[in-house]
């Protein structure tokens, strides 16, 4: 057990480091949370400079135009840039996450080429067309219906949740190939051109007032067969290997900053005398305590990923998620109490945290479902009827 | 950075466990429980023998040379199988007490607040005081950790850190051995002609204990790693929560049979309740990282 860094590692961090200092003073102001073009070009920008660097993909293999780094290397580059103030992988999140990890993983030559150096080069966004209205948790039985056509698919059917929808270039998109197989069984995994007629996007506002995802329609859409990642009626399979991604090292920038917070929400109730309320002080010094931990179960996870083969995130992840979501919904609770009466100001930067943190025990798996990986893949209980 | 056991760390866990399992099985603990004995000399000398209470004293004082981490992981195989007896206190005075390394003395600590000492009766020596003060038993919530009252309490906060770090490691084991136990009854009790583990409300309880229990290991060996005294007390804050909370919700799988003497539920609850008030009391570990906190905050303001 050793939580020291090699001197490779080091050297990393300290070339990282120098770099986020001279590059992030030259970034343009950040854009309003309402002005998606302004978003996307803010996004992509700190991408294609991420490209330049040679920092893009990082831990993508190298075939796939990635630099092959190591888990504690992308660990590190995650921690580094949220210390920095750097900008969040935002629009970037699916095409680098989900999208482009499942085409490097899945897709043929001639589909890697396509899609992955646009992803890495910071010049198309990726959304995802997962969810359905009537499939949540229970993703495997989506509707959105894909007939064969010639050399198209015929697509019919809505998708729900998806973030940057209004300025996304593909869709990563699971359609039902087979309505007479078993629900796993009949699903294929596409990449559709959000362009393509047919597509309509209707965002949706969340409790936080912003439009942070939508609903997107498709009305006899065509998508070459071509399109199609791994075989046709094999999509969960290709799926399940793009949500290993997701479970896995998504939130180390998140607990980074998570830990910052708690240090301002210090100062400012020592600043505004609740410190003195000893119910207060000792919440705050328990979530200090859990996010400290939080953090060693991250480079717990990245350590093990690291020892087996291929990096892959195990169902680790899910022990992780739990704890965090519900650590991270405590400690804008507690940011509440810190402000009191000023909580209910929208103007609080607090107050619009707390708000969104109320998804995190939802998204990406809600709360209930994790907990069924844990108890049935890990403690090996039985499955329910 | 490779924060995973090394395989010589992995090679003494699983060696203490086979030491334990085949020296202090169900039925030993069983015994005890009828006795009422808790420290068993011989136990404690074979201990000693392997090296249990030398762990971590230098090869040149006739130790075994290890560290933290290493003892983290001992400790936490003698939490999984609930060995009775002061074993923390008796391995920080190896080296101090004459004997205590080999464990051929027993010796206790003042490691609660106020006037209670824990296994008195049996013990050579108390960590805190000169000599083996006298004191009146107190029954004991826990049949295996018997306690007396003595007229003043001594102090052994000078073993502090280590002992709330190596009493968290032994919730720890307790916490993951009361996930194994609420696994295996959830998957053989069937009602409504399936195995309880199968309905979510029992399912979710089990994922509850564990994600505890992993949040807690990690807490406990990343401080045995470091030694940072915030860790330490995010270690035993943690550990505590995941032993406690860990028994009760598997007494709670166990559904009436959790609430029998016969079980071994209640056992791993009281010893929890024990250690919980061992060396740093939750309170106590939720101050001094509420002070840490604030701590890195100015250091980083006078800093920037």
């Amino acid at each position: 057990m050793d939580l020291t860094y090699t001197e490779e590692e080091q050297d990393f961090r300290a070339r990282l480091r120098a770099w986020l200092a001279k590059v992030l003073p030259e970034l343009p102001a950040k854009p309003s949370p309402d002005d998606w073009p302004g978003r996307r070009a803010y996004d992509l920008g700190w991408q294609r400079r991420l490209y330049e660097a040679g920092y893009a993909g990082l831990h993508w293999p190298v075939d796939a135009g990635g630099r092959g780094a190591t888990p504690t290397q992308h660990l590190i580059f995650l921690e580094e840039t949220e210390r920095a103030g750097a900008p969040y992988v935002g629009a970037n999140f699916v095409g680098l996450l989900h999208a482009g990890p499942t085409i490097a993983a899945e897709g043929t030559a001639e589909q890697r080429a396509r899609w992955l150096p646009p992803v890495l080069r910071g010049d198309e966004v990726w959304c995802q067309g997962f969810s359905e209205p009537d499939a949540g948790s229970d993703l495997a039985s989506l509707r959105t219906r894909a007939v064969r056509d010639g050399d198209d698919y015929v697509i019919s059917g809505s998708k729900i949740w998806t973030s940057h929808a209004e300025v996304a270039d593909w869709c990563e998109l699971l359609v039902r190939t087979d309505p007479g197989a078993p629900k796993h069984r009949g699903i294929s995994w596409l990449a559709m051109p959000m362009d393509a007629p047919g597509v309509s996007v209707r965002p949706l506002r969340t409790l936080a007032g912003s439009a942070e995802f939508a609903q997107v329609f498709l009305d006899e859409v065509r998508v070459p067969v071509a399109n199609r990642v791994g075989a046709e009626n094999d999509g969960w399979r290709v799926t399940m290997v793009t949500l290993s991604f997701e479970r896995g090292t998504a939130f180390v920038g998140e607990v980074v900053a998570c830990r910052r917070t708690l240090g301002e929400l210090a100062r400012t109730a020592k600043a505004n005398g609740r410190w003195d309320d000893p119910v207060l002080r000792r919440r705050l010094g328990r979530l200090y305590g859990e996010f400290g931990a939080l953090w060693r179960l991250t480079q717990w996870n990245v350590s093990e990923a690291e020892r087996s083969a291929g990096g892959v995130p195990g169902t680790g992840g899910s022990v992780f998620k739990l704890a965090y979501s519900h650590a991270r919904q405590e400690l804008y609770d507690t940011a509440a109490e810190v402000l009191g009466a000023r909580s209910l100001s929208l103007e609080e930067e607090w107050t619009l945290d707390r708000l969104s943190s109320l998804s995190y025990t939802i998204a990406a798996g809600t709360s209930q479902i994790q907990r069924n990986i844990v108890a049935e893949r890990i403690l090996g209980l039985p499955k329910g009827r | 950075m490779d924060f995973q056991p090394t395989e010589d760390q992995k090679d003494l866990r699983a060696g203490v466990r086979d030491l334990l399992a085949g020296r202090y099985g169900r039925e030993a603990l069983r015994a005890s429980v009828d006795t009422g004995a808790s420290v068993d000399r011989a136990l404690w000398r074979e201990l000693g023998e392997a090296g249990f209470f030398a762990l971590r004293l230098p090869e040149s004082e006739g130790g075994v040379g290890l560290g933290l981490p290493e003892a983290v992981l001992v400790f936490e195989e003698a939490g999984r199988a609930l060995v009775p007896g002061p074993l923390v206190a008796t391995h920080l005075a190896a080296g101090v007490v004459p004997g205590a390394a080999a464990g051929k003395a027993v010796v206790s600590a003042f490691d609660l607040d106020g006037p209670l000492v824990a296994h008195l009766g049996e013990a050579d020596a108390v960590l805190g005081a000169s000599g083996v003060p006298a004191g009146e038993p107190v029954r004991s919530v826990d049949p295996l950790t018997p306690l007396h009252r003595v007229a003043v309490a001594g102090d052994a906060s000078a073993y502090r850190e280590a002992g709330a770090l190596l009493t968290a490691a032994l919730q720890l084991g307790s916490a993951l051995r009361t996930v194994e136990l609420a696994v295996r009854y959830a998957g053989e009790r069937e009602q409504f002609g399936q195995p309880i583990g199968a309905f979510q409300a029992v399912k979710h309880l089990c994922a509850r204990m564990l994600v505890r229990a992993e949040v807690a290991r990690t807490a406990v060996y990343a401080a045995a790693v470091t030694g940072d005294a915030g860790e330490v007390a995010a270690a035993k804050l943690l550990a505590d929560g995941a032993a406690v909370q860990g028994a009760r919700d598997c007494l709670q799988v166990h559904g009436g049979m959790g609430f029998t003497w016969e079980a071994d539920v209640h056992l791993h609850l009281k010893r929890a309740w024990v250690r919980a008030e061992q060396w740093r009391t939750a309170a106590q570990a939720q101050e001094l990282l509420a002070q840490e906190l604030l701590g890195s905050v100015e250091e980083a303001g006078q800093a920037g």
